[in-house]
């Protein structure tokens, strides 16, 4: 079961791993305060699998790789935003955590929705509503990195970056 | 058909004729910098890399700057693993207490960064160094380790906007005070993915100082990154302090640009962007009803040395309000020997503030000055969102130095030209 939370636009990563927690970084450690700063105790109300869904500018500020990792770590199987911030964008991909732009998705998943997401396909399934998104799929090197688990993993299997 | 500077800087770097807005490139760094934030986690990953080890250590830059002097055990470990990852390697270019500085201050004053260049940071405001020409932009710290083990990073060109900043700027207007007019206007997400070139007969007239502040927060827009083609001004200080051959670009007359904004600068009043959000730009009369409880003047948008020549003026023969804490943060070492050279250190001292060595510190609300809750701050630093310099129900009000050190004395947001001329 992978239920949706629901937030806004430009959700920083000020907001989603406070800068006091940045000397951390065993991700057992970050997974407890991810989205510390927008609500105390926010990371024991994520269900593994579960997926993050936003407005605009999602992971806006520094460029914090806790961010993301908090994230995943805390069992977040994706984010789904209308955009992200760019440097939030590439850490996300080089760590393996799927990302989708769609406008027309998050207009539409309600916080607690069952949603499935087609890395390869680009397809955003809410299974509550039973709703279908498609997107521009991810060029065929990002899917790479993704499916290796990261960026790491993808240069141990002799990947070139470019496609 | 023409290219602008970043494209053509890009395509040097990726080895091509052109690049267009979209294609995906891999490029060679000129500079991969982290700090102690980035870069601990950057050694991890890349010790996960079969055969790991360093591609080119001169290419590496770590500096010591966002907990340090160690705020805890946890940092002092962290700063250990990159102190001794930078020993086993035989990194020159690591920059501890005692040398360090804050680093997008810290690195063009080192002469580390060449108009031209191509640069990768694990840091946000890495958009820096596009002052002097060059691109750069900030990664997380898995593209660090990439690039520390395999040279190369993989980009996204990006399209560009230009902006064109025409008139002449009012007293106590200055570089910092143009971007929050700017981010205000394109918004936290105008720019997302986007180059931000910044040209005009105001941006000509601009100090170096205040061409790093304007680079420094087009990450604040959104961007990839900031730049500003090189002039006279530019090659000034290159031939002097760059120890990379300098390269100098500039965007052809038939380069393609996405957007144009113009925006006048003659009757822009200093900038005050209230919480939470850096696009939150007012004039600065609209805060005069807002009490504060304490100042920060540095980082690495306002803590060079213009900047604390601006917030000694103001300051000096001043007290700090007794309500406020005044912090006054040179950027670098040779920044605060400068400033004391200078006489500002004493002005400052005598105004009640209190002087610290160079630190990120108190913009990321790591240490030496974190707010407590209903808490009210006055910072020349980059970012006020919710609990960025501490309690989430802290507030920050970002602004130019002379605002911050008007704001000091006055114990509440203040309009420099009232306090210096009164």
């Amino acid at each position: 079961m992978s239920k949706a939370f629901i937030f806004g636009n430009n959700v920083d990563t000020d907001v989603i791993l406070p800068g006091s927690y940045l000397n951390l970084s065993r991700p057992e450690d970050l997974a407890k305060v991810c989205m510390e700063g927008f609500e105390k105790g926010f990371a024991s109300r994520i269900s593994r699998g579960d997926i993050f869904v936003a407005g605009s500018n999602f992971g806006c500020g520094s460029s914090r790789e806790h961010a993301p990792l908090s994230i995943r770590a805390a069992g977040v199987s994706a984010i789904i935003a209308i955009s992200f911030s760019r440097i939030f964008y590439r850490n996300a991909i080089n760590i393996g955590l799927p990302i989708i732009e769609s406008r027309e998705a998050v207009a539409r998943i309600e916080a607690g929705d069952e949603v499935g997401v087609d890395v390869h396909t680009g397809i955003i399934h809410n299974v509550t509503k039973n709703e279908e998104f498609r997107t521009k799929p991810f060029p065929k090197f990002i899917i790479g990195i993704i499916e290796a688990g990261g960026m790491i993993n993808h240069i141990n299997r002799d990947h070139s970056f470019q496609e | 058909m023409g290219m602008t500077i970043t494209e053509k800087i890009l395509a040097h770097h990726a080895g091509a004729t052109g690049v267009e807005p979209n294609d995906l490139i891999s490029v060679s760094p000129d500079l991969v910098l982290s700090n102690d934030v980035s870069a601990p986690m950057a050694i991890a990953e890349m010790k996960k890399i079969r055969n790991c080890a360093v591609h080119d250590k001169a290419s590496i830059v770590m500096v010591m700057d966002h907990f340090t002097p160690c705020a805890n055990t946890k940092a002092a470990n962290n700063c250990k693993l990159c102190r001794d990852f930078a020993r086993e390697n035989g990194i020159e270019n690591f920059f501890d207490v005692g040398s360090m500085g804050v680093e997008h201050a810290l690195l063009p004053e080192q002469g580390l960064v060449s108009p031209g260049d191509l640069i990768i940071g694990g840091d946000s405001h890495t958009c820096t160094y596009g002052a002097l020409g060059a691109f750069s932009t900030g990664v997380g710290s898995t593209d660090i380790a990439a690039c520390m083990a395999t040279g190369n990073v993989w980009l996204k060109v990006p399209a560009n906007i230009k902006f064109i900043y025409t008139g002449t700027m009012r007293e106590f207007v200055t570089g910092k005070d143009l971007i929050l007019a700017t981010i205000k206007k394109t918004g936290v997400d105008g720019c997302l993915y986007k180059a931000m070139e910044f040209t005009g007969e105001a941006i000509d007239r601009l100090s170096l100082d205040e061409r790093y502040t304007m680079c420094n927060m087009a990450i604040e827009a959104g961007a990839k990154n900031g730049i500003i083609a090189p002039d006279q001004i530019t090659r000034e200080f290159a031939e002097i302090a760059c120890k990379r051959a300098p390269r100098y670009y500039a965007s052809d007359a038939d380069a393609t640009y996405e957007d144009c904004v113009e925006i006048s600068v003659s009757d822009l009043a200093p900038q005050v962007a209230f919480p939470h959000l850096p696009e939150n730009g007012r004039d600065v009369g609209e805060g005069s009803a807002i009490s504060i409880d304490q100042v920060v003047i540095g980082s690495c948008t306002n803590g060079r040395l213009s900047d604390l020549r601006l917030a000694a003026k103001i300051l000096k023969g001043k007290k700090v309000h007794p309500y406020v804490r005044a912090i006054v943060i040179p950027a670098t070492q040779q920044i605060y020997r400068d400033a004391m050279d200078e006489g500002l250190i004493t002005t400052f001292l005598e105004a009640g503030a209190a002087v610290s060595k160079p630190t990120c510190g108190p913009c990321f609300g790591g240490h030496m000055g974190t707010l407590a809750a209903g808490e009210r701050c006055v910072s020349t630093t980059n970012r006020n969102f919710i609990g960025r310099m501490g309690d989430p129900a802290s507030e920050v009000y970002l602004a130019n130095p002379a605002v911050a050190a008007a704001s000091a004395v006055r114990g509440r947001i203040a309009d420099p030209s009232e306090v210096f001329h009164e």
